[in-house]
Protein backbone atom coordinates (compact mmCIF):
# COMPACT_ATOMS: atom_id res chain seq x y z
CA UNK A 1 0.00 0.00 0.00
CA UNK A 2 3.19 2.34 0.87
CA UNK A 3 3.85 2.94 -3.29
CA UNK A 4 2.93 4.76 -6.14
CA UNK A 5 0.39 2.15 -6.84
CA UNK A 6 -1.99 3.05 -3.98
CA UNK A 7 -2.00 6.54 -5.38
CA UNK A 8 -2.33 5.61 -8.69
CA UNK A 9 -5.61 3.02 -7.67
CA UNK A 10 -7.14 6.30 -6.56
CA UNK A 11 -6.37 8.41 -8.89
CA UNK A 12 -7.75 5.92 -11.39
CA UNK A 13 -10.89 5.62 -9.23
CA UNK A 14 -11.30 9.27 -8.18
CA UNK A 15 -9.70 11.36 -10.83
CA UNK A 16 -8.95 14.66 -10.06
CA UNK A 17 -8.59 14.16 -6.16
CA UNK A 18 -5.32 14.29 -5.56
CA UNK A 19 -3.42 17.58 -5.07
CA UNK A 20 -0.23 16.06 -3.66
CA UNK A 21 1.26 13.46 -1.66
CA UNK A 22 4.06 12.12 0.21
CA UNK A 23 4.71 8.49 0.50
CA UNK A 24 8.65 8.17 2.08
CA UNK A 25 7.68 9.83 5.23
CA UNK A 26 6.94 8.70 8.06
CA UNK A 27 3.51 9.14 8.33
CA UNK A 28 2.53 8.95 4.35
CA UNK A 29 -0.01 11.59 3.31
CA UNK A 30 -2.11 12.42 0.43
CA UNK A 31 -3.03 15.59 0.45
CA UNK A 32 -7.09 15.88 -1.48
CA UNK A 33 -8.89 18.95 -3.22
CA UNK A 34 -11.55 19.78 -0.93
CA UNK A 35 -14.32 19.44 -3.56
CA UNK A 36 -13.53 15.79 -3.64
CA UNK A 37 -13.19 14.51 0.31
CA UNK A 38 -16.14 12.90 1.21
CA UNK A 39 -15.86 11.09 -2.25
CA UNK A 40 -12.38 9.73 -1.07
CA UNK A 41 -13.11 8.91 2.22
CA UNK A 42 -15.87 6.87 0.72
CA UNK A 43 -13.29 5.02 -1.63
CA UNK A 44 -10.79 4.22 1.53
CA UNK A 45 -13.34 2.99 3.65
CA UNK A 46 -15.45 0.98 1.29
CA UNK A 47 -13.92 0.37 -2.20
CA UNK A 48 -9.97 0.17 -1.85
CA UNK A 49 -8.09 -2.88 -1.26
CA UNK A 50 -6.85 -1.57 2.20
CA UNK A 51 -10.67 -0.51 4.43
CA UNK A 52 -9.66 2.36 6.03
CA UNK A 53 -12.43 1.59 8.57
CA UNK A 54 -11.38 3.88 11.63
CA UNK A 55 -10.96 8.13 11.47
CA UNK A 56 -8.31 8.30 14.56
CA UNK A 57 -8.81 12.22 14.56
CA UNK A 58 -9.36 15.78 12.62
CA UNK A 59 -7.13 18.00 13.39
CA UNK A 60 -7.03 21.83 12.11
CA UNK A 61 -3.95 23.77 11.81
CA UNK A 62 -4.48 27.90 11.29
CA UNK A 63 -1.38 28.57 8.85
CA UNK A 64 -1.72 32.58 9.85
CA UNK A 65 -0.18 35.16 7.78
CA UNK A 66 3.63 35.10 9.39
CA UNK A 67 5.16 37.75 11.23
CA UNK A 68 6.63 40.67 9.41
CA UNK A 69 9.96 39.98 10.34
CA UNK A 70 9.72 36.51 9.41
CA UNK A 71 7.55 36.70 6.27
CA UNK A 72 10.74 36.75 4.05
CA UNK A 73 11.50 33.36 4.95
CA UNK A 74 8.05 31.92 5.62
CA UNK A 75 7.58 28.86 2.95
CA UNK A 76 3.43 29.13 2.87
CA UNK A 77 0.31 31.35 2.25
CA UNK A 78 -2.38 32.12 4.99
CA UNK A 79 -4.73 28.86 5.03
CA UNK A 80 -6.39 26.42 7.02
CA UNK A 81 -5.06 22.70 7.26
CA UNK A 82 -7.35 20.21 7.48
CA UNK A 83 -5.34 16.58 9.05
CA UNK A 84 -7.29 13.29 8.86
CA UNK A 85 -5.62 10.26 10.58
CA UNK A 86 -7.21 7.37 9.18
CA UNK A 87 -6.37 3.58 10.62
CA UNK A 88 -7.46 -0.11 8.79
CA UNK A 89 -8.31 -2.35 11.94
CA UNK A 90 -7.75 -5.69 9.35
CA UNK A 91 -4.65 -4.45 7.69
CA UNK A 92 -3.05 -2.42 10.42
CA UNK A 93 -1.74 0.30 8.64
CA UNK A 94 -2.45 3.80 8.76
CA UNK A 95 -2.32 6.92 6.05
CA UNK A 96 -2.92 10.84 6.75
CA UNK A 97 -4.75 12.82 4.55
CA UNK A 98 -4.69 16.53 4.41
CA UNK A 99 -7.23 19.18 3.19
CA UNK A 100 -6.18 22.77 2.25
CA UNK A 101 -8.74 25.62 2.98
CA UNK A 102 -9.05 29.38 2.53
CA UNK A 103 -8.55 30.83 6.15
CA UNK A 104 -11.82 32.65 5.33
CA UNK A 105 -14.74 31.26 2.56
CA UNK A 106 -14.05 34.12 -0.47
CA UNK A 107 -11.56 35.57 1.57
CA UNK A 108 -14.15 37.50 3.46
CA UNK A 109 -13.31 37.62 7.50
CA UNK A 110 -16.06 36.35 9.49
CA UNK A 111 -17.01 33.93 6.53
CA UNK A 112 -15.77 29.83 7.52
CA UNK A 113 -14.05 27.95 5.18
CA UNK A 114 -16.42 24.81 4.35
CA UNK A 115 -15.39 21.40 3.88
CA UNK A 116 -17.98 18.72 3.30
CA UNK A 117 -19.14 16.59 6.50
CA UNK A 118 -17.34 12.86 6.38
CA UNK A 119 -19.90 12.04 9.61
CA UNK A 120 -21.46 9.94 6.27
CA UNK A 121 -18.36 7.62 6.02
CA UNK A 122 -17.66 7.19 9.87
CA UNK A 123 -19.89 8.03 12.24
CA UNK A 124 -17.77 8.94 15.12
CA UNK A 125 -16.79 12.04 13.14
CA UNK A 126 -19.17 13.81 14.41
CA UNK A 127 -18.23 14.82 17.56
CA UNK A 128 -14.24 15.46 15.93
CA UNK A 129 -15.94 17.79 13.45
CA UNK A 130 -17.73 19.39 16.04
CA UNK A 131 -15.06 20.21 17.88
CA UNK A 132 -12.47 21.69 15.07
CA UNK A 133 -15.57 23.68 14.09
CA UNK A 134 -15.93 25.01 17.98
CA UNK A 135 -12.32 25.53 17.88
CA UNK A 136 -11.01 26.35 14.69
CA UNK A 137 -14.01 27.63 12.40
CA UNK A 138 -14.63 24.95 9.88
CA UNK A 139 -17.49 24.47 8.44
CA UNK A 140 -18.59 20.99 7.39
CA UNK A 141 -21.49 20.89 5.36
CA UNK A 142 -23.76 17.87 5.40
CA UNK A 143 -23.22 17.53 9.46
CA UNK A 144 -26.54 16.52 10.88
CA UNK A 145 -25.63 18.50 14.42
CA UNK A 146 -22.84 21.02 13.69
CA UNK A 147 -22.87 23.25 17.06
CA UNK A 148 -20.62 23.81 19.56
CA UNK A 149 -19.17 21.14 21.77
CA UNK A 150 -16.49 22.69 24.04
CA UNK A 151 -17.80 26.39 24.24
CA UNK A 152 -21.15 27.79 25.36
CA UNK A 153 -22.96 27.60 23.04
CA UNK A 154 -23.78 32.21 22.53
CA UNK A 155 -19.68 31.94 22.78
CA UNK A 156 -17.87 34.48 19.79
CA UNK A 157 -15.18 33.78 17.92
CA UNK A 158 -13.38 30.61 17.08
CA UNK A 159 -10.53 30.25 20.08
CA UNK A 160 -7.77 28.20 18.33
CA UNK A 161 -7.52 30.38 15.63
CA UNK A 162 -4.43 32.44 15.36
CA UNK A 163 -6.36 35.88 15.15
CA UNK A 164 -8.73 35.18 18.34
CA UNK A 165 -9.25 37.54 20.79
CA UNK A 166 -10.00 36.89 24.34
CA UNK A 167 -13.39 38.05 25.29
CA UNK A 168 -12.82 41.47 27.67
CA UNK A 169 -16.26 40.40 29.58
CA UNK A 170 -18.77 37.02 29.40
CA UNK A 171 -22.39 37.59 30.69
CA UNK A 172 -20.96 40.22 33.56
CA UNK A 173 -17.84 37.82 34.46
CA UNK A 174 -14.81 40.36 33.45
CA UNK A 175 -12.33 38.75 31.45
CA UNK A 176 -9.32 40.10 32.91
CA UNK B 1 -6.22 13.33 118.56
CA UNK B 2 -8.17 14.33 115.82
CA UNK B 3 -10.23 17.98 114.87
CA UNK B 4 -13.48 17.82 115.58
CA UNK B 5 -15.76 18.72 112.38
CA UNK B 6 -17.19 22.39 112.97
CA UNK B 7 -18.77 23.18 109.54
CA UNK B 8 -18.97 19.49 107.15
CA UNK B 9 -18.76 20.83 103.41
CA UNK B 10 -22.25 20.40 101.89
CA UNK B 11 -22.54 16.88 100.12
CA UNK B 12 -23.23 18.88 96.82
CA UNK B 13 -20.18 21.00 96.98
CA UNK B 14 -17.76 20.32 94.20
CA UNK B 15 -19.36 17.48 92.50
CA UNK B 16 -19.73 19.78 89.24
CA UNK B 17 -17.11 21.49 89.68
CA UNK B 18 -15.44 19.50 87.00
CA UNK B 19 -18.74 18.83 84.24
CA UNK B 20 -20.18 22.44 84.06
CA UNK B 21 -18.74 24.65 81.44
CA UNK B 22 -20.19 28.30 81.61
CA UNK B 23 -20.38 30.36 78.28
CA UNK B 24 -22.22 32.58 76.22
CA UNK B 25 -24.79 31.17 73.71
CA UNK B 26 -22.95 33.38 70.99
CA UNK B 27 -20.08 30.90 71.51
CA UNK B 28 -21.43 27.66 71.84
CA UNK B 29 -23.45 28.15 68.68
CA UNK B 30 -20.05 29.36 67.24
CA UNK B 31 -18.38 26.29 68.36
CA UNK B 32 -21.32 24.10 67.52
CA UNK B 33 -21.03 25.75 63.97
CA UNK B 34 -16.80 25.19 63.45
CA UNK B 35 -16.88 21.76 64.72
CA UNK B 36 -19.04 20.45 62.05
CA UNK B 37 -18.64 22.03 59.09
CA UNK B 38 -19.78 20.03 56.04
CA UNK B 39 -18.33 20.58 52.72
CA UNK B 40 -19.67 20.59 49.58
CA UNK B 41 -18.29 17.86 46.90
CA UNK B 42 -16.90 20.10 44.44
CA UNK B 43 -14.30 18.88 42.39
CA UNK B 44 -13.45 19.95 39.13
CA UNK B 45 -9.86 19.57 38.20
CA UNK B 46 -6.77 18.35 39.87
CA UNK B 47 -7.32 19.95 43.28
CA UNK B 48 -9.76 17.76 43.82
CA UNK B 49 -7.25 15.05 44.30
CA UNK B 50 -5.55 16.68 47.13
CA UNK B 51 -9.06 17.69 48.52
CA UNK B 52 -10.04 13.78 48.69
CA UNK B 53 -6.42 13.33 50.10
CA UNK B 54 -7.43 15.69 53.09
CA UNK B 55 -10.28 14.09 53.25
CA UNK B 56 -9.11 10.17 53.48
CA UNK B 57 -7.50 8.72 56.56
CA UNK B 58 -3.86 10.52 56.46
CA UNK B 59 -4.78 13.73 56.60
CA UNK B 60 -8.53 13.20 57.78
CA UNK B 61 -10.60 15.95 57.66
CA UNK B 62 -13.12 14.55 59.65
CA UNK B 63 -10.88 15.94 62.85
CA UNK B 64 -12.27 18.96 61.98
CA UNK B 65 -15.82 18.12 61.70
CA UNK B 66 -15.60 18.37 57.97
CA UNK B 67 -15.57 14.84 56.29
CA UNK B 68 -19.16 14.65 55.74
CA UNK B 69 -19.02 15.72 52.33
CA UNK B 70 -22.44 16.60 50.68
CA UNK B 71 -23.36 15.76 47.54
CA UNK B 72 -25.78 18.62 47.85
CA UNK B 73 -25.77 22.47 48.19
CA UNK B 74 -28.88 22.30 50.73
CA UNK B 75 -26.89 20.43 53.69
CA UNK B 76 -23.94 22.06 52.37
CA UNK B 77 -21.81 24.79 54.83
CA UNK B 78 -18.69 25.00 52.88
CA UNK B 79 -17.75 25.54 49.14
CA UNK B 80 -14.40 24.30 48.48
CA UNK B 81 -13.85 25.12 44.76
CA UNK B 82 -11.28 22.81 43.60
CA UNK B 83 -10.24 23.28 40.33
CA UNK B 84 -10.31 25.44 37.10
CA UNK B 85 -13.50 27.44 36.95
CA UNK B 86 -14.46 27.89 33.57
CA UNK B 87 -17.14 30.50 32.12
CA UNK B 88 -19.60 27.67 31.78
CA UNK B 89 -18.97 26.80 34.77
CA UNK B 90 -19.39 29.97 36.48
CA UNK B 91 -23.05 30.12 36.04
CA UNK B 92 -23.50 27.00 37.73
CA UNK B 93 -21.16 27.29 40.52
CA UNK B 94 -22.92 30.66 41.59
CA UNK B 95 -26.17 28.50 41.44
CA UNK B 96 -24.91 26.24 43.50
CA UNK B 97 -23.45 28.71 46.08
CA UNK B 98 -27.27 30.34 45.87
CA UNK B 99 -28.58 27.19 46.58
CA UNK B 100 -26.50 26.80 50.11
CA UNK B 101 -28.29 27.67 53.36
CA UNK B 102 -26.93 30.40 55.38
CA UNK B 103 -24.23 30.50 56.99
CA UNK B 104 -22.22 29.56 53.86
CA UNK B 105 -18.61 30.09 53.51
CA UNK B 106 -16.42 29.59 50.21
CA UNK B 107 -12.99 28.13 50.23
CA UNK B 108 -10.94 28.98 46.63
CA UNK B 109 -8.36 26.29 46.54
CA UNK B 110 -5.80 26.32 44.29
CA UNK B 111 -4.23 28.83 41.94
CA UNK B 112 -6.82 28.61 38.95
CA UNK B 113 -9.81 29.57 41.75
CA UNK B 114 -7.54 32.35 43.38
CA UNK B 115 -6.62 33.79 39.92
CA UNK B 116 -6.63 32.20 37.13
CA UNK B 117 -3.43 30.21 37.60
CA UNK B 118 -1.98 29.19 34.52
CA UNK B 119 -4.63 29.94 32.62
CA UNK B 120 -4.80 33.78 33.47
CA UNK B 121 -2.65 34.95 30.12
CA UNK B 122 -4.00 32.73 27.62
CA UNK B 123 -6.72 30.93 28.91
CA UNK B 124 -9.73 31.85 27.21
CA UNK B 125 -12.21 29.99 29.11
CA UNK B 126 -11.28 30.50 32.71
CA UNK B 127 -13.06 32.85 34.95
CA UNK B 128 -10.24 34.74 36.38
CA UNK B 129 -10.59 33.89 39.89
CA UNK B 130 -13.16 32.42 41.31
CA UNK B 131 -14.09 35.45 43.29
CA UNK B 132 -15.29 37.16 39.99
CA UNK B 133 -18.30 34.86 40.96
CA UNK B 134 -18.95 33.69 44.25
CA UNK B 135 -17.83 35.88 47.44
CA UNK B 136 -14.32 33.67 48.82
CA UNK B 137 -13.85 33.53 52.20
CA UNK B 138 -10.41 31.96 52.13
CA UNK B 139 -8.33 31.62 49.56
CA UNK B 140 -5.64 28.23 49.43
CA UNK B 141 -2.81 28.97 47.12
CA UNK B 142 -1.24 26.07 45.52
CA UNK B 143 -0.94 24.32 42.40
CA UNK B 144 -2.47 22.06 43.36
CA UNK B 145 -2.05 22.83 47.34
CA UNK B 146 -0.96 20.17 49.82
CA UNK B 147 -3.47 18.59 51.96
CA UNK B 148 -2.23 20.44 54.85
CA UNK B 149 -2.48 23.51 52.84
CA UNK B 150 -6.28 22.95 52.66
CA UNK B 151 -6.43 22.25 56.60
CA UNK B 152 -4.89 25.55 57.59
CA UNK B 153 -7.80 27.00 54.64
CA UNK B 154 -10.67 24.95 57.02
CA UNK B 155 -9.10 26.15 60.16
CA UNK B 156 -8.97 30.19 59.05
CA UNK B 157 -12.81 29.79 58.20
CA UNK B 158 -13.30 28.27 61.87
CA UNK B 159 -11.45 31.27 63.20
CA UNK B 160 -13.52 33.21 60.88
CA UNK B 161 -16.83 31.49 62.85
CA UNK B 162 -15.37 31.82 65.69
CA UNK B 163 -15.57 35.57 65.33
CA UNK B 164 -18.89 36.10 64.66
CA UNK B 165 -21.43 37.94 66.85
CA UNK B 166 -25.14 37.44 67.59
CA UNK B 167 -26.64 40.75 67.09
CA UNK B 168 -29.52 42.34 66.19
CA UNK B 169 -29.20 44.07 62.65
CA UNK B 170 -29.71 47.76 62.88
CA UNK B 171 -31.16 49.82 59.67
CA UNK B 172 -32.75 48.01 56.70
CA UNK B 173 -33.14 44.55 57.10
CA UNK B 174 -33.40 42.77 53.63
CA UNK B 175 -31.81 41.46 50.65
CA UNK B 176 -28.61 43.05 49.76
CA UNK B 177 -28.09 43.75 46.29
CA UNK B 178 -25.53 41.09 44.96
CA UNK B 179 -22.57 42.93 43.41
CA UNK B 180 -21.61 39.52 41.47
CA UNK B 181 -23.44 38.41 38.48
CA UNK B 182 -25.74 35.87 38.68
CA UNK B 183 -25.53 34.06 34.70
CA UNK B 184 -28.81 32.03 34.07
CA UNK B 185 -27.82 28.59 33.02
CA UNK B 186 -27.86 29.36 29.64
CA UNK B 187 -25.38 31.74 30.10
CA UNK B 188 -27.47 34.78 30.19
CA UNK B 189 -28.66 37.14 33.07
CA UNK B 190 -32.14 37.73 31.34
CA UNK B 191 -33.74 35.39 28.87
CA UNK B 192 -33.09 36.64 25.49
CA UNK B 193 -36.34 35.35 24.32
CA UNK B 194 -38.30 37.52 23.68
CA UNK B 195 -40.50 36.57 20.67
CA UNK B 196 -40.52 32.93 21.03
CA UNK B 197 -38.06 31.44 19.39
CA UNK B 198 -35.36 29.19 21.02
CA UNK B 199 -32.09 29.84 21.39
CA UNK B 200 -30.37 27.03 22.82
CA UNK B 201 -30.01 23.32 21.90
CA UNK B 202 -31.17 22.40 25.12
CA UNK B 203 -34.54 24.37 24.85
CA UNK B 204 -35.96 22.21 22.32
CA UNK B 205 -38.86 20.06 23.50
CA UNK B 206 -38.35 16.03 22.31
CA UNK B 207 -41.34 15.25 20.52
Amino acid sequence: MRGPGFLEQLETALPGSVAGSRLDALDPWIEIEPSRLVDVCRWLREKSEVRFDALECITAIDWFEPDSKKAAKATWQPHTELVYHLWSTASRVSIVLKVKLPRWKGDVPGQLPEVGSVTGVWRGANWHEREVYDLSGVWFTGHPDLRRILCPEDWEGHPLRKDYEQPLEYHGIRGR
Amino acid sequence: MTQPQVNPTPWIEGRFEENMVLTTVEQAINWARQSSIWPMTFGLACCAIEMMAAGASRYDLDRFGAGAFRATPRQADLMIVAGTVTYKMASRVRRLYNLMPDPKYVIAMGACTTGGGPYFKWGYHVVKGVDLVVPVDVYVPGCPPRPESLLEGLMRIQDKIQGQRIAKRTGSVGKVDDELPVPHHSGYVVSPVADGSLVFDHQKVQS
